[in-house]
């Protein structure tokens, strides 16, 4: 039984548009193999069990939490993190707008609003509060937070 | 004001820690990958009150990898901040559900999680204390038997043996006779609440090492790195000089990283592995339970007043829920007893304040330091007085606002200084909520009740007499100056404001400081800790006089130069320059690491600032009076809340919150707004849903973040907040406190809100459509 749960494999994942290789328990989790097997510490660990959002990373451009999914069960799709977020609009709005203050949950949130203004450029104010509802920020009050969304989806629709 | 005279103070100057929070580059205590690390987890208990019969921990060795295994018996002592009544693993019996029992010590954090879940326990029950009342019963279970031989580790703290009070702060000013009879109208009013949680995003966590030389290398998301070093090198009989602390950004901690657990543990952890390191990390679960919550409190509040609605006299009764263990809770009630009255100018003062044992979860500093609960329970006093006198509640908080002339329950004189201006705060929040007596309730057309609550409060730092920071500043080659301070970064924005301090006196530009962001015990000056919003004022004073003394330095190397009296010169700018003739000096680039001549000969070696402040005057109370100075100044502001309420179904939402608090002087407009709203988001994230549940055997309902509810965003109200300044004279450049005061008045606020909505007395918290329709249909005492 305890042999079986350090059963593992060697697997290759599609991490930030770089292939990564690393040999992993059947049972890792992605958060877990983000950050022990590649310092890509910039998911956190807020709660393990889905409910606070700061371990979220990008699965094929959707926001998942990493928590919540097994390292094995990530080969073959395309996982951006944090650390390969390379198109800054959002970070910079969030720096502008003051919406960080402890800046544990910051990664989870900006890739999640990330993945929101990528799928839904038009989002309303219903459609930005249900896409905030997955993560918790316990520093701001989210009213930065809101604005650092609303003012990107304007200056989007501004420059297009 | 003089604001148009500051270059930095009063500017919102971008937060030095926010790029690298923005890119995910910032590296919190459990960031970082260590070869050879070894993993503890804990095996906690399941039962509230317990004897623990037998702890087998056969199977757990049986798990490859596991290193040491300990139980309450490696350290069979108790500790504690201020009462040490706490083994860091239970000894003999366990008193709260999510006791720490054994410690396991593992190759990997598998291993250490799987040999955890294989220690078997055999509990023999024991009857549960589930409420700070029963506690206080005289016939109560008692929660510690040796109660009598704990030691007092602060001066201040009075335990009640063979019973279950931890300490008891009596308050007695003026004359309760003389106050009743001068009272036309009394009211009685109780609110009570179970403990909840701070929930940080990033949950408690700690590594030690011990070196072979004895040393002991401590890295731990804390807000208090000496603090972790005094009570270490106290109770493991460590000299302090030998024990390095380190701590990094820190992923929230509102009050829970104050006090010290996981250190304890990791410490005995690495001593049973031959000193190597040994890394502890708090599962959310265990975060929320295991380690200290934010207490709980029953209390009870009696005013009398004139027909005309003066205050004439208060008498007081807290029951702070601490838990199984003081912690800090002894301090809370001591604090809660100081300012018991709220900012109301009271002759007549009795207030009994118990910090009582019961097998919840136990409590440590939550953000406002008792502030909070006292608020509700006195707030909600107010409007019932107000209802009673049939007086606006805003004009019966405006005739009894404190101020300089009054004195505090503990009898301190209030000046223009040491108090902020509480009318002025009320004054301003009037407008901002838009408060009319006559329009405060109002009927929607699809029916529902919008309707306007406000509170007041006032804090004061209770800090102990010594509390004290330091700051050392070096200066670049480029001119530039290092600032190293202890003051920790939590998300409140101290280091930037620091910096600010540094730029405003040294004339520079911010760009020009660069501020530490880490904390290390082994090269930062002592500071007491970064807590009870004191950092801005203590630190802040701190980096002022290292700036004067790197500025006389400076002079003095300057004066050589320059072949003038140092009196005759004046910094700005990176320059040392003759006041009357500024065009004529010298770049401080060319002085701070010595001037050199044309022909090589250098003159001044490094110029290095220090400076450090203590706070004046303070004293511990008196045993029977409550006599004495609790804290440097009192911070004030005025809250309110409006609510849209549906009578159908009970439910209501938070239409705005709003708060005006008088910062002294605003060094960084944003950064306080910033602290304000937060401030009030945790208010009302605790007042509308966030508590624990217990069973009626003290078992924790709720002890995950799926079930322990936070209010999220789409839940959150519009903020208004504004600001008065009365110039605290201490003050770094006039500032008082700041980090905690949005909190304090928003479960009162709310509360009075809501009950005006519902027309029925919302006595406790949190405050849910559930708890609202038993006790709007007269269901009784829910809890």
């Amino acid at each position: 039984m305890i042999q079986n749960m350090q059963a593992g494999q060697l697997i290759s994942l599609a991490i930030n548009d770089q292939v990564k290789e690393a040999y992993v328990r059947n049972s890792d989790t992605l958060l877990y193999t983000l950050r022990e097997q590649f310092g890509l510490v910039g998911a956190k660990p807020g709660c393990n069990n889905g409910d606070c959002g700061s371990c979220t990373v990008l699965v094929d451009g959707i926001p998942i939490n990493s928590c919540h999914i097994l390292s094995v069960e990530a080969v073959g799709h395309k996982i951006t993190t944090i650390e390969g977020l390379t198109d800054s609009t959002i970070q910079q709005a969030f720096i502008g707008n003051w919406a960080i203050q402890c800046g544990y949950c910051t990664p989870g949130y900006i890739l999640n609003i990330y993945a929101l203004i990528q799928t839904y450029p038009d989002a309303d104010d219903a459609m930005i509060n249900e896409w905030l509802e997955s993560n918790i920020c316990r520093c701001t009050g989210y009213q930065e937070i809101k604005e650092a969304v609303k003012n990107t989806l304007i200056a989007r629709k501004i420059n297009e | 004001m003089k604001t148009e005279s500051y270059t930095v103070i009063g500017k919102s100057v971008p937060r030095v820690d926010m790029p690298d929070k923005a890119f995910g580059r910032t590296k919190y205590t459990n960031d970082v990958t260590i070869p050879g690390v070894l993993h503890a987890k804990l095996h906690t208990s399941t039962r509230a009150h317990a004897v623990i019969k037998s702890i087998n921990l056969a199977k757990a060795w049986e798990v490859p990898g596991v290193r040491a295994i300990l139980t309450g018996d490696a350290f069979p002592f108790p500790v504690g901040p201020m009462l040490a009544d706490r083994p860091p693993l239970a000894v003999n019996k366990v008193r709260y559900c999510g006791e720490p029992i054994a410690v396991v010590v593992a190759d990997n954090i598998h291993q250490a999680k799987k040999a955890a879940t294989l220690i078997d326990v055999e509990y023999e029950d024991l009857p549960v204390v589930n409420s700070p009342a029963e506690a206080m019963k005289s016939n109560a279970q008692l929660i510690h038997e040796n109660l009598s031989n704990y030691k007092v580790q602060v001066k201040g703290v009075y335990p009640t043996p063979n019973t279950n009070i931890a300490n008891l702060t009596k308050i007695r000013k003026g004359n309760m006779q003389t106050g009743w009879e001068a009272s036309d109208i009394t009211i009685e009013s109780r609110v009570s609440f179970t403990p909840a949680d701070h929930a940080a995003l990033e949950t408690r966590c700690a590594r030690v090492e011990i070196l072979s030389n004895g040393r002991v290398m401590v890295y731990s998301s804390t807000q208090g790195p000496f603090y972790v070093r005094k009570l270490l090198s106290e109770f493991f009989h460590i000299d302090a000089g030998m024990i390095s602390v380190q701590t990094p950004l820190v992923g929230g901690a509102f009050g829970g990283k104050g006090t010290v657990q996981l250190e304890f543990i990791a410490y005995l952890a690495s001593r049973a592995v031959g000193g190597k390191m040994v890394k502890i990390e708090n599962s959310r679960e265990e975060d929320l339970i295991m380690s200290p919550v934010h207490i709980g409190l029953d209390a009870s509040v009696k005013l009398g007043a004139t027909k005309d609605g003066k205050l004439k006299a208060a008498e007081i009764k807290f029951l702070f829920d601490s838990g199984a263990y003081s912690d800090t809770g002894a301090g809370i009630s001591k604090a809660a007893a100081s300012d018991c009255t709220g900012p109301y100018a009271i002759e007549n003062v009795h207030c009994d304040s118990y910090c009582v044992y019961t097998n919840h979860p136990y409590a440590t500093s939550f953000r406002g330091f008792g502030h909070p609960e006292l608020t509700f329970a006195v707030e909600k006093a107010m409007d019932k007085l107000a209802a009673r006198l049939q007086v606006d509640p805003f004009e019966l908080r405006l005739l009894n606002a404190i101020g300089p002339g009054d004195t505090t329950p503990t009898q301190v004189n209030l000046n223009a200084s040491n108090i902020g201006d509480v009318s002025s705060c009320l004054t301003k929040i009037r407008n901002l909520i838009g408060w009319n007596p006559n329009k405060n309730v109002q009927t929607t057309r699809d029916g529902k009740i919008r309707t306007k609550g406000i509170s007041c409060f006032w804090k004061t730092s209770s800090t102990p007499p010594n509390a004290t920071a330091g700051a050392v500043l070096t200066f670049n080659t480029d001119g530039s100056i290092n600032l190293n301070c202890a003051a920790v970064e939590l998300g409140q924005g101290t280091k930037t404001v620091l910096g600010q301090i540094l730029a405003e006196k040294l004339k520079m530009d911010t760009k020009d400081i660069h501020v530490t962001l880490e904390v290390n015990t082994q090269y930062d000056p002592h500071q007491w800790k970064t807590v009870a919003s004191s950092t801005t004022m203590i630190a802040g004073r701190a980096v002022l006089a290292a700036a004067e003394d790197a500025i006389k330095q400076l002079k003095n190397v300057g004066s050589t130069v320059l072949k003038s009296s140092p009196e005759d010169l004046d910094i700005a700018k990176g320059r040392i320059f003759l006041k009357d003739s500024p065009e004529y000096g010298v770049k401080i680039t060319d002085v701070a690491v010595g001037y050199k001549y044309p022909n090589g000969n250098t003159v001044g070696g490094l110029v290095v600032g220090n400076g450090s402040y203590n706070v004046r005057h303070l004293t511990p109370l008196d045993p029977e009076t409550g006599f004495g100075k609790p804290g440097p100044q009192w911070g004030v502001g005025a809250q309110a809340v409006e609510v849209e309420y549906n009578p159908k179904d009970y439910t209501y939402k938070i239409v705005k919150a709003a708060t005006v608090l008088d910062a002294g002087k605003v060094i960084n407009p944003q950064a306080a707004i910033g602290q304000m709203r937060g401030g009030m988001y945790l208010g009302l994230s605790w007042a509308t849903r966030e508590s624990f549940t217990f069973d009626d055997k003290g078992i924790v309902l709720n002890p995950q973040l799926r079930t322990y509810d936070i209010l999220r965003a789409s839940e959150t109200p519009e903020y208004l907040v504004d600001f008065v300044e009365t110039p605290l004279v201490d003050g770094p450049y006039g500032a008082r406190g700041m980090g905690e005061y949005g909190v304090i008045g928003m479960a009162g606020a709310l509360a009075n809100s809501l009950s005006a909505a519902c027309a029925a007395d919302l006595n406790q918290l949190p405050l849910t459509p559930e708890l609202i329709w038993k006790l709007v249909e007269g269901k009784g005492d829910v809890q």
